[in-house]
């Protein structure tokens, strides 16, 4: 059997009473008060999560650029120092690896940031096709804890806590280095609620004492911690993908409709190309789309989706909307019925549920 | 009252049965956001499944907990399924049936029996 790892804040979690499950190979909390109560905790004031178990990986050297746009789908040369972008760690055949978060700290320095559940394959994806590259690829992930400070009250929690930067000039998609217990931290403004918030790189003995600090400080904001059951759910409704549900090693960034990751205009040759390029050219045959049902139900992942005319695709994520309150989900779906009002069925335990595709996202924050 | 080892509760008075989920399920479950119930009339039977219960994360089988004809369903849960959360003996009860064969009630637990067994499940 497995033995599950542990994150430096698992004490925590067990203080909070938290609900530890197994995710990814470390034991995680899911939940603390409640997914809804903590998901709108996160929509309307501030929250914060346990996202050590994210994986790490710096690429140095002369050729870190070269070798972050051979596997990378987005073009990082756009990348401005301080600067972040989201993007598809490609296979040859155009499909996920993994997604990532490619942060350019130096001209030769990238941090790209990978799901837990994929970090010692993406390591050894990355160090075989580094081969010929003059870089250095290191897998920092156990050296490195992470916080996620997420709601439209986390600037002003983390202005609190964060010492030595000026973050309300930082901006979505961008960080900055901050003082923080001392130590000197990456703080970017990232995140995967549809929220405004950061995302602090923090070592794992200072890590606990940063949580309990956030928790104190954010108190008079309503601050509440957050588990893995309401970052899914979160997620879903601003349409972020799930690694393993809606993206993985069997589509394509096309058909993931995340065409505005996929840059064919880059400088170089990347994994991939010319199977999305011929792809682009036939035409996808199928698109990851947002639907909300029509009648009651939920939709859950793997359900099957149907026309009058037979199977046209299948759930890949879905769940009760907890701020939206309404039944939503993704799903890969025929192209002739991947349009935005068409409408189409899901299969839930043998019942025909009436659906509609919808536009993406299901929820987007109001920007001041 | 009595108990199933699938965490449902029944509580006889005469001939009707009330039906609904222990406060232990409403915990495991988390947040209760959809109940599919049986309709009046529906004929359910001990231990085969008559319903769904969905929280957020998870979809639960609904048992029944003895044989019968649906006299009630509790229309509230349509718009309020967190009732089964908030208050699952009272409020957030599922369907009241007429039972067929009150006998089958003795092989359920009681009270006590049911506290044992949600302490051996290791809660």
């Amino acid at each position: 059997m497995e033995t599950l790892k542990r994150t430096p804040l698992y004490e925590e979690h067990k203080r909070l009473n938290g609900r530890i499950v197994p995710f990814a190979g470390f034991e995680m909390p899911v939940q603390f008060s409640s997914i809804i109560d903590e998901h709108i905790t996160v929509r309307t004031k501030v929250g914060i999560f346990d996202v050590s178990h994210m994986g790490e990986i710096w690429i140095r050297g002369k050729e870190a650029l070269n070798l972050v746009q051979k596997v990378s789908s987005n073009n990082a040369e756009k990348l401005s120092i301080g600067q972040i972008h989201y993007a598809g760690l490609l296979t040859e055949k155009g499909t996920f690896v993994d997604d990532m978060l490619v942060h350019k700290i130096e001209d030769n320095v990238f941090l790209l940031v990978v799901n837990a559940s994929n970090v010692e394959k993406d390591f050894a994806f990355i160090k075989e096709n580094s081969k010929g590259f003059d870089v250095l690829v290191e897998n920092k992930s156990d050296e490195t804890a992470q916080i996620a400070i997420q709601g439209p009250s986390a600037v002003h929690l983390v202005l609190k806590i964060v010492k030595g930067a000026d973050l309300s000039a930082v901006k979505y998609y961008w960080f900055t280095y901050g003082d923080v217990l001392g130590e000197k931290c990456i703080v970017a403004r990232t995140g995967y609620t549809g929220e405004d918030g950061f995302e602090i790189y923090i070592s794992p003995a200072n890590a606990p004492k940063l949580w309990r600090e956030l928790l104190e400080k954010g108190e008079e904001y309503g601050i509440k911690p957050i588990g893995l059951g309401a970052r899914d759910t979160l997620r879903l409704e601003a349409c972020m993908a799930l690694y393993g549900n809606d993206i993985d090693d069997t589509t394509t960034v096309l058909e993931a409709d995340l065409s505005w990751i996929l840059k064919f205009d880059k400088p170089c040759n990347f994994n991939g190309k010319s199977v999305l390029l011929k792809q682009k050219e036939e035409g996808i045959k199928r698109k990851l789309v947002a639907f909300e049902l029509l009648e009651q139900g939920i939709p859950r992942h793997l359900m099957e989706c149907y026309s009058e005319e037979g199977k046209i695709g299948f759930v890949t994520s879905g769940t009760m909307a907890p701020y939206l309150k309404k039944p939503i989900g993704m799903a890969y779906l025929d192209i002739n019925y991947a349009e935005t009002g068409k409408n189409f069925f899901v299969d839930i335990r043998g019942k025909k549920i009436k659906a509609q595709v919808v536009n993406k996202p299901f929820y987007k924050r109001q920007k001041k | 009252m009595k108990f199933t080892k699938t965490h449902e509760w029944i509580e006889v008075v005469g001939k009707i049965g009330t039906i609904g989920i222990t406060d232990f399920a409403q915990k495991e479950l988390g947040d209760i956001v959809f109940v599919e119930t049986p309709k009046e009339g529906d004929e359910i039977k001990a231990g085969t499944q008559m319903g769904t219960v969905e929280s957020v994360k998870a979809v639960s089988e609904l048992n029944a907990p003895a044989s019968g004809k649906v006299v009630e369903v509790n229309k509230e849960l349509e718009t309020a399924p967190q009732l089964l959360n908030e208050d699952p003996f009272g409020k957030g009860w599922i369907i009241k049936i007429e039972l067929s064969n009150p006998s089958e009630l003795d092989s359920l637990m009681d009270e006590k029996s049911y506290k044992d067994y949600i302490s051996e499940q290791g809660h």
